[in-house]
């Protein structure tokens, strides 16, 4: 570097020296990377930060959650809404290890996310100090990165590096875990952003020719499907995959985690994949003759038996990550790079096309679904609500504009597959990693990021025992999530399994609830019971009109099933419709 | 389709930080691969590690367990190497009673033979060191175990490549576009 680069980087470390402690650099950091909201929970290890963050409390917003898993799923709220880095923070031993679900659950799902914990004294590390774990053994294999500071001096270098490594390439989340003599001790602290570390390369080199190879087997295509995943919407390639599919014609279906990136109603969007998914896209895999596969890894939800998906179709793949290509599904064409660049530059290659015949395959397979399937789960006539048509009065109520957050099981399936979206990133949930507990936290975070967003969870009777706790965060917050637990009385998902495949032995999935009104209006949220069709619709309007947090329990059929169905292991194209 | 199980070597450029040893055995163990030998060290470069290990996989196994490797943030480059693409060696050690040395005067062939190298010798035991391939080295282990072994210890493989590795030129690279 010369004279005058060296000033120029001079130049771009605005801040000044300052003696400061360790906890303090860590607020100033946080600051820095323009962190406003924080979710944990003190204790005795991170009490330092916790004092420094009552001086920066105008600053910096820290929200007391119930239970420090409550703390990581709102920070991965935030994160899905906003597509910015959420922050949580715990102290040592129970703290953090209590993160560790929400931390799997970021890795899998690839959610940028930075958790910060207290450690006991760097001289008691390794003696079973009270409160002591080994957090960073416990947490490497679910982190992108992980590491510990003992020295104050080290917090600004550490901590910059780790926002940049959650948030860049294909995202996660970061732990760094900090002693507490790291945080009382003084340092010399100014913050530099990361701008890169040598041994990562977040976003591979785009070959070119992979690009031509691509677009010559899409152009000649006569079956052409796209299946697209979250890399989409964590790449922002919303747009360059709409024109990609409107210019080629190419009848598109998603991923649960890329849902939302495309509007439902678009005419392409022929639906979800995987083993509750559409039933067009699901047979018409095993009939396409190119599958472009953009931002997805092939997870075994949605390719059911490997040995038999696809095995007629030239398979493309679009990925970030290098480790994706070939680990599950053995391509023909890899384009490895950042998708808005890669759908970019795509476009141009490829032929203005339309493919008629093949959406109308598509079209007719939707049509034998909606009389199969459909038809009885939004429109039911039987007695017993259908979690269907609970949702078809939210998308009523909310114009498909909602963001909706849910919670694993069979509601989540259901959630997915009617959900109406408008929006990108309007559907949060636990994909890879499949966390019962999952939304009612993801639904705070996800309201603190997007105020002005309609957030409306969906939950099951179990998972929203999992962390009910968080209606007291949601109190006191005045955060005004609109909660929807979907009550059928069972582990829903477990029982349809044991019907379909134990023999109707329902060990173990059947629930006595509580009175979920009174349990929610004993955290001073207003709530209702719904048990009848004709209440359902000014229930749904009433909740989604409040300007506060409501509660809404809908007491759904029993043992309602969630159709189309692939059963574990089979083959995609042998979906079941009942 | 069943591929053939190889004995592989994986190279692992790394920089030197805590913790990284135990990414890189996680990786191994949730695929259920069994290490044979793990070796790390500093590498031809200032400041970066080298772990070479060797298991016995498949290569496709192979290509995905090193894009594995290579995804870790402090990991720079990683391969793998068939046997022949390498020129390898192993080492060991054997303790073994001095007075054998004098009452079995076949020992100081198999010493001679073999190319061990007496390390140390006092009145109690004597220390061989003998470097080579495995099977070398298990031959002498049968020889001398006949007579009896107070200890015996192998140290991991160690290994380059027949061709080049690029990975320097990569590195300035690197430091270049950071600088």
């Amino acid at each position: 570097m010369n004279n005058t680069q060296t000033a120029n980087k001079k130049q771009e470390v605005a801040q000044e020296t300052m003696r400061i402690t360790g906890s303090e650099a860590i607020i100033r950091c946080l600051i820095a990377e323009g962190v406003d909201i924080l979710y944990g929970y003190p204790g005795g290890a991170i009490m330092p930060v916790y004092d420094e963050l009552y001086k920066f409390r105008d600053q910096i917003h820290h929200v007391l959650t119930r239970h420090e898993q409550g703390a990581a799923h709102a920070a991965q709220g935030y994160a899905r809404i906003s597509g910015r880095v959420g922050v949580a923070i715990a102290t040592s031993g129970p703290g953090a290890t209590n993160l560790v679900t929400g931390i799997a659950d970021a890795q899998i799902d690839s959610t940028p996310v930075v958790c910060i914990t207290g450690q006991v004294f760097s001289h008691l590390l390794g003696t079973d100090a009270f409160q002591e774990t080994d957090i960073i053994g416990i947490s490497t294999p679910v982190t992108k990165w992980n590491h510990q500071i003992t020295k104050a001096a080290d917090i600004p270098e550490v901590l910059a590096k780790a926002f940049y490594i959650a948030k860049s390439g294909r995202p996660g989340p970061v732990l760094i875990d900090i002693t507490k003599d790291a945080q009382v001790s003084e340092l010399d602290f100014k913050y530099e952003k990361c701008k890169g570390v040598r041994s990562y390369i977040p976003i591979p080199k785009t070959n070119p020719e992979t690009l031509s190879a691509a677009a010559e087997l899409i152009n000649s295509a006569k079956k052409p499907l796209i299946v697209w995943g979250q890399g989409v919407i964590l790449g922002q390639a919303e747009n360059e995959l709409k024109a990609i599919i409107e210019k080629a014609g190419i009848p598109a279906a998603w991923t649960i985690l890329g849902a939302s990136a495309i509007p439902t109603s678009h005419e392409l969007n022929v639906g979800m994949v995987g083993m509750h998914g559409n039933y067009a896209p699901n047979m018409l895999t095993n009939e396409c003759d190119v599958l472009i596969a953009i931002g997805m890894r092939f997870d075994d939800r949605v390719t059911g038996s490997l040995n038999t998906y696809a095995k007629q179709a030239k398979i493309i793949h679009f990925d970030i990550d290098p480790a994706e290509i070939d680990k599950n599904v053995k391509t023909d064409v890899a384009v490895l790079g950042d998708s808005k660049d890669s759908l970019s530059r795509l476009l141009p290659l490829l032929n203005e096309n339309k493919h008629a015949d093949w959406l109308q395959k598509f079209k007719d397979l939707y049509a034998i679904e909606f009389e199969k399937v459909i038809k009885d789960d939004i429109f039911p006539t039987k007695e017993g609500l259908t979690m269907g048509e609970v949702l078809k009065q939210i998308n009523i109520e909310t114009k498909g504009n909602a963001a909706i957050v849910s919670d694993v099981g069979q509601h989540q399936m259901i959630a997915c597959r009617y959900a109406e979206f408008t929006t990108t990133k309007s559907n949060i949930t636990s994909g890879g990693l499949g966390t019962m507990g999952f939304a009612l936290p993801a639904a705070i975070g996800a309201k603190m990021a997007a105020p002005d967003r309609e957030v409306v969870a969906i939950i099951g009777d179990g998972g929203y025992q999992m962390n009910i706790q968080e209606l007291g965060t949601i109190f006191q917050q005045k955060a005004a999530v609109k909660i929807v637990v979907l009550n059928n009385e069972f582990l829903g998902m477990v029982r349809q399994w044991q019907q379909l495949f134990f023999d109707k032995r329902y060990a173990s999935t059947e629930m006595t609830n509580p009175d979920f009104v009174t349990i929610a209006k004993g955290y001073y949220i207003e709530g209702k019971r719904v048990t009848k069709r004709e209440e359902l619709a000014d229930a749904v309007k009433e909740m989604i009109a409040s300007k506060e947090s409501y509660f809404l329990e809908v007491c759904v059929e029993k043992e309602g099933n969630v159709f189309p169905m692939i059963p574990s292991g089979a083959s995609v194209s042998e979906v079941r419709l009942s | 389709m069943n591929e053939e199980i190889k004995t592989l070597t994986i190279s692992i450029y790394t920089e030197n930080n805590i913790g990284l040893l135990n990414r890189i055995s996680a990786i191994f163990q949730r695929r259920h691969i069994n290490i044979e030998s793990l070796t790390t060290s500093q590498s031809e470069i200032d400041g970066v590690n080298r772990f070479v290990i060797v298991v016995n996989i498949t290569e496709s196994q192979a290509k995905k367990i090193v894009g594995q490797f290579e995804k870790q943030v402090e990991v720079i480059r990683a391969y793998y190497h068939k046997d022949e693409e390498t020129i390898y060696t192993e080492s060991c050690m054997f303790k073994i009673k001095s007075a054998l040395l004098f009452e079995e005067p076949q020992i100081q062939n198999i010493i001679k033979d073999s190319n061990a190298r007496i390390v140390t010798v006092n009145k109690e035991f004597f220390v061989l060191e003998k470097s080579g391939r495995r099977n070398e080295i298990e031959s002498l282990h049968r020889d001398l175990n006949v007579f009896g072994i107070m200890q015996f210890v192998r140290a991991g493989r160690i290994a380059v490549t027949k061709d080049e590795m690029k990975i320097t030129e990569m590195l300035q690279a690197f430091n270049n576009h950071n600088n």
